[in-house]
């Protein structure tokens, strides 16, 4: 049963959230349920738990199963811990035309790991990603807000500097 | 709005505005193939198989989201709309297994019959398949999520219909899977309609799943035994054994539904305790027997009775899930044989009100109607579980803008918003209805003792609002031991208000028992008889010399275990008869005569609202035994009774439907009473019956009882409100004893705030609890 105790969700959270939440009507509150998430992210040091999730559902008083169905869907939501940087590589088509596999490629060696996995140092996650809109540039990376444009080898080694 | 003209594949047809071109076409008998989209369910339109042709659109468009205009024309064969099908089939199957052999929905399943017509024989698609994994959901359903088109119906049912979201869309594109993400168990009552829902074998029956082909089933129609409303199932058969049960469609009742009582219960059929021979006592031993010797004895040992005592000493209880036949054949036999101690009424306990009962329990308007009301008050009924499917209308009224306000002995959470509660210890149940009932009526002097608090007015100001309203009684507050007085409080509250009134009944035909007269104080259609008999409290409270059961566990069917094992170990001669063994009666019975269960008998359910509802025996009988009417008129023949010559059921319906014309009786008033305190009462129990253990064939169906433990929690506790548990110094660590009746039982303590202070909630219906005696009343708590 849902019962509204957000027990879970720190008082940061809350309050973040609560003054987010005035901007939907009353019996609305479902709409929050994206930036609540982001929030409770954020606060979690960069993924969510089932625990938060439920904690997120419980405090909007919408069922579980709606925030599993959002938190699941958006790659800005991670369900598992993951790296200060995520790196994700565009493998789309424009990009894959333009060698996003080597990129890709070379990420893996520079780092050391494969796909989806996270650095020892807890510094990088690597991931691939649906065309990021930038075709023109292509291959691209985005890391946070920020696109790396027309990657070769030589500005992945000064990205990761940059970034390290 | 007035009907709009469309053109459907050259057809001219009239639509209602606001309709999809899919529903037009359905009513005009057009087919159209779909997978997503179901008449009862919002629209998703996410499958796409269900394109069509549309003039003056480029692209095909989803009839089932395409809402109709006027001049409109839809071709759903051109080779256009062919063409759309076909390629959406191709797109279905990529990453659908094509090994339907081996699955359990093949020959039923909408994805291969839509394929063989819609499909072509070749894919383009030549690389690997994706795969998921499968899913725990519980014991009643099993999943091959492998096979999911992801039609989204599953879901939408959990959210619009069920009002549970339990299942869900997680991930996204081609990683989407259908599932509960956090593994766990279903809990929703209703949830087997999803098995119904799914169009492939993505979700099948788990009980069922590998046991028979579709091809191979007999499809026969019936009526379901545990509800009050008379759902509409059918019946699937093989070699004359039941196989499963899946819903009937009746708009005016379970619409495409059935809970999962009512789809599961079947399990109980053929269970190792069923009676297959007619059984006597002999020496203390039970020996089996022919029918003819087993009959003999049952009226031999009646007949001593009889002779040596008098009739008066004999007593008659029936299941109230008997047929109207039964109830009929029963009341006859044993007012010609002179006793008119009969009743159904196992499990209430105030009966001082009978004689003021119309023919049969009052319920005004029909279930479809529950829809329509504009507030509806509910009392002493945890409706989702007594009755899931009323749940599910009520539900629907609610979306619709209904306001529902309960009145309680536990804070249920049900699948519907409440308005307003009120929620009280059974022994402080009367005051919640008085408060209500002194808004309307102030001047009433019996209720002079009462005090009215805010929620009373509201609730009293909504039902006086003159809008349609309605007051629905559930079992709690039938069974409970101030049930008359009950009554009498809604009927000031429904007279001052001008509202309907209606009793949700225990049982699949309780309005059957009284229009056939299994009640002591009249008999067929409500004719008063001149000496009332004892009715089911009094019968074994005043022990008998002799029993008659029918289909009863007296142990766990009746308001009181104790006093019914009481009677039963003094009485001289106890007959049963019965579709399983009872400890209890191999104890106590001297006779056990084995009888049809409602799949292998033909009979009538009368529903709450009054509808006959007749069906046919759909299976074989089991071993020897026999239908109980037959086996009732067998005994009125051994009597050397007139008049019971019946070649069939209908002919027995006949007889009483003909009695139906005389008359019905005018009614005496119901009496009033003053409400006051009772001073001396601390601690009642509330004695609830757990999900599936109603009756004595859902208490064998194993997958219900496994649901049973997962949805109910521990059932062997004692519940309370943490302030009660303040109260009487007890924490949630410890075992406690508590003591009714002279019975005692030590249990663990669960802390449950639903729990209203001052009350313990003690499951019933459960042989582990049968010592404490009455479902409700005073109970103690000694450490
Ligand atoms: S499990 Fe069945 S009903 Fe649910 S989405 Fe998949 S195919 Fe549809
Ligand atoms: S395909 Fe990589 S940015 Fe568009
Ligand atoms: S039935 Fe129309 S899109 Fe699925």
């Amino acid at each position: 049963m849902t019962e509204a105790t957000g027990i879970l969700l720190s008082e940061k959270v809350r309050e973040q959230l609560d003054r987010w939440m005035v901007r939907y009507p009353v019996g609305q509150e479902r709409s929050a349920v994206m930036q609540a998430l982001h929030y409770a992210q954020e606060d979690n040091g960069g993924h969510l738990t089932e625990d938060i999730m439920d904690a997120v559902a419980d405090y909007l008083r919408i069922p579980r199963i709606s925030v599993y169905e959002v938190a699941s869907f958006y790659s800005m939501y991670n369900l598992v811990p993951v790296g200060k940087c995520i790196i994700n590589v565009c493998t789309n088509i424009s990009c894959m035309l333009c060698d996003s596999e080597k990129v890709l490629e070379h990420l893996k060696i520079r780092l050391g790991i494969e796909l989806n996995e996270t650095t020892a140092d807890g510094k990088f996650t690597l991931r691939e990603t649906e065309c990021l809109a930038a075709c023109v540039n292509a291959p691209v990376a985005q890391v946070g807000k920020k696109y790396y444009e027309n990657l070769t080898p030589e500005k992945i080694d000064a990205m990761l500097n940059e970034l390290g | 709005m007035s009907d709009i003209d469309i053109e459907i594949d050259g057809k001219l047809l009239k639509a209602k505005p606001n309709s999809m071109v899919i529903q037009v076409a359905d009513e005009a008998g057009i087919y159209i193939p779909r997978f997503c989209y179901h008449k009862h369910l919002p629209v998703a339109a996410n499958c796409r198989m269900c394109l069509v042709e549309m003039d003056k659109s480029p692209k095909a468009v989803p009839a089932c989201a395409t809402p109709v205009m006027s001049g409109m024309k839809i071709w759903t064969r051109s080779p256009k709309a062919l063409a759309a099908q076909k390629a959406v089939m191709e797109f279905l199957l990529i990453n659908h297994p094509l090994d339907c052999p081996i699955c359990d929905q093949g020959g039923e399943c909408e994805l291969q019959d839509l394929s063989m017509g819609y499909g072509a024989a070749n894919s383009y698609f030549t690389y690997g398949k994706r795969a998921v994994a499968d899913q725990d959901i519980g014991p009643l359903i099993e999943t091959e999520m492998t096979r999911c088109i992801q039609c989204t119906r599953c879901v939408r049912f959990g959210d619009e219909i069920a009002g549970l979201r339990e299942l869900g869309a997680i991930g996204r594109g081609e990683h989407m899977e259908i599932s509960t993400y956090v593994t766990h168990a279903i809990k929703s009552e209703v949830s087997g309609n999803i098995i119904d829902l799914c169009p492939v074998g993505a979700l099948t029956s788990k009980p069922f799943r590998f046991t028979a082909r579709a091809w191979e089933l007999k499809q026969s129609p019936s009526i379901a035994p545990h509800d009050c409303l008379g759902t509409h199932i059918n019946v699937h058969t093989r070699a004359g054994k039941v196989m499963r049960v899946v819903p009937r469609e009746n708009k005016a009742l379970n619409e495409t539904w059935i809970a999962d009582r009512e789809r599961y219960s079947y399990l109980g059929l053929y269970q190792a305790d069923r009676v297959t021979k007619p059984l006597i006592r002999v020496h203390d031993h039970w020996q089996e027997t022919d029918w003819q010797t087993a009959l003999n004895y049952t009226v031999e040992g009646l007949q001593q009775v009889i002779s040596q005592q008098t009739a008066d000493q004999m007593g008659a209880l029936v299941s109230p899930n008997a047929t109207t036949e039964e109830f009929f054949l029963l009341q006859k036999l044993w007012r010609q044989l002179g006793s008119s101690h009969i009743d159904h009424r196992l499990r209430q306990i105030d009966f001082s009100d009978q004689d003021s009962f119309p023919v049969f329990p009052q319920f005004d308007g029909s279930i479809a109607d529950l829809e329509n009301y504009s507030t509806i008050l509910l009392v002493g009924s945890n409706i989702q579980k007594e009755q899931p499917l009323i749940a599910l209308r009520l539900r629907k009224a609610v979306l619709k803008g209904t306001n529902i306000f309960a009145v309680n002995m536990m804070d249920y959470a049900f699948n519907f918003k409440i308005a307003g509660k009120k929620i009280a210890a059974p022994h402080e149940f009367i005051f919640t209805l008085a408060g209500i009932a002194k808004v309307l009526l102030p001047e009433q002097a019996d209720l002079a003792e009462v005090s009215v608090s805010e929620e009373d007015r509201v609730i009293a100001e909504r039902l006086r609002a003159r809008e349609k309203s309605i007051i629905l009684l559930g079992a709690l507050a039938l069974n409970h031991p101030q049930a008359a007085l009950i009554r009498w409080l809604v009927h000031q509250i429904a007279k001052a208000t001008e509202c309907a009134l209606g009793l949700l009944t225990e049982g699949s035909n309780a309005a059957g028992a009284w229009l056939a007269g299994a009640i002591p104080h009249r008999t067929a259609v409500g004719e008063k008889v001149k000496l009332g008999g004892l009715d089911a409290q009094s019968m074994w409270k005043q022990a008998r010399q002799a029993y008659l059961l029918v289909n009863v566990e007296p142990d766990l069917d009746c308001a009181n275990a104790v006093v019914a094992k009481q009677a039963l170990a003094q009485a001289k001669f106890v007959v049963s008869l019965s579709v399983f063994k009872n400890p209890l009666l191999d104890c106590h019975a001297d006779v056990i005569l084995p009888i049809a269960p409602f799949t292998e008998t033909a009979g009538t359910f009368v529903n709450v609202a009054g509808q006959w509802q007749s069906f046919k025996g759909v299976a074989q009988p089991y071993g020897e035994s026999r239908p109980a009417w037959k086996v009732l008129c067998v005994l009125g023949h051994l009597f050397h009774l007139p008049g019971f010559d019946y070649a069939s059921t209908e002919e027995v319906l006949q007889e009483l439907k003909l009695s139906l014309q005389r008359n019905a009786t005018t009614l005496p008033e119901v009496p009033g009473a003053i409400i006051q305190k009772n001073g001396v009462m601390k601690l009642s129990r509330l004695g609830e019956i757990p999900l599936y253990a109603g009756d004595s064939l859902v208490r064998r169906a194993h997958a219900l009882q496994s649901t049973q433990a997962i949805i109910e929690g521990e059932l062997l506790a004692v519940r309370m409100n943490p302030q009660t548990a303040r109260e009487l110094k007890v924490t949630s660590e410890e075992k406690i004893k508590v003591r009714q009746q002279g019975g005692e039982l030590s249990l663990p303590v669960i802390f449950d705030k639903r729990v209203p202070p001052r009350a313990l909630s003690i499951f019933g219906g459960l042989a582990a609890t049968t010592e404490l005696g009455e479902l409700f009343g005073a109970i103690e708590v000694i450490k």
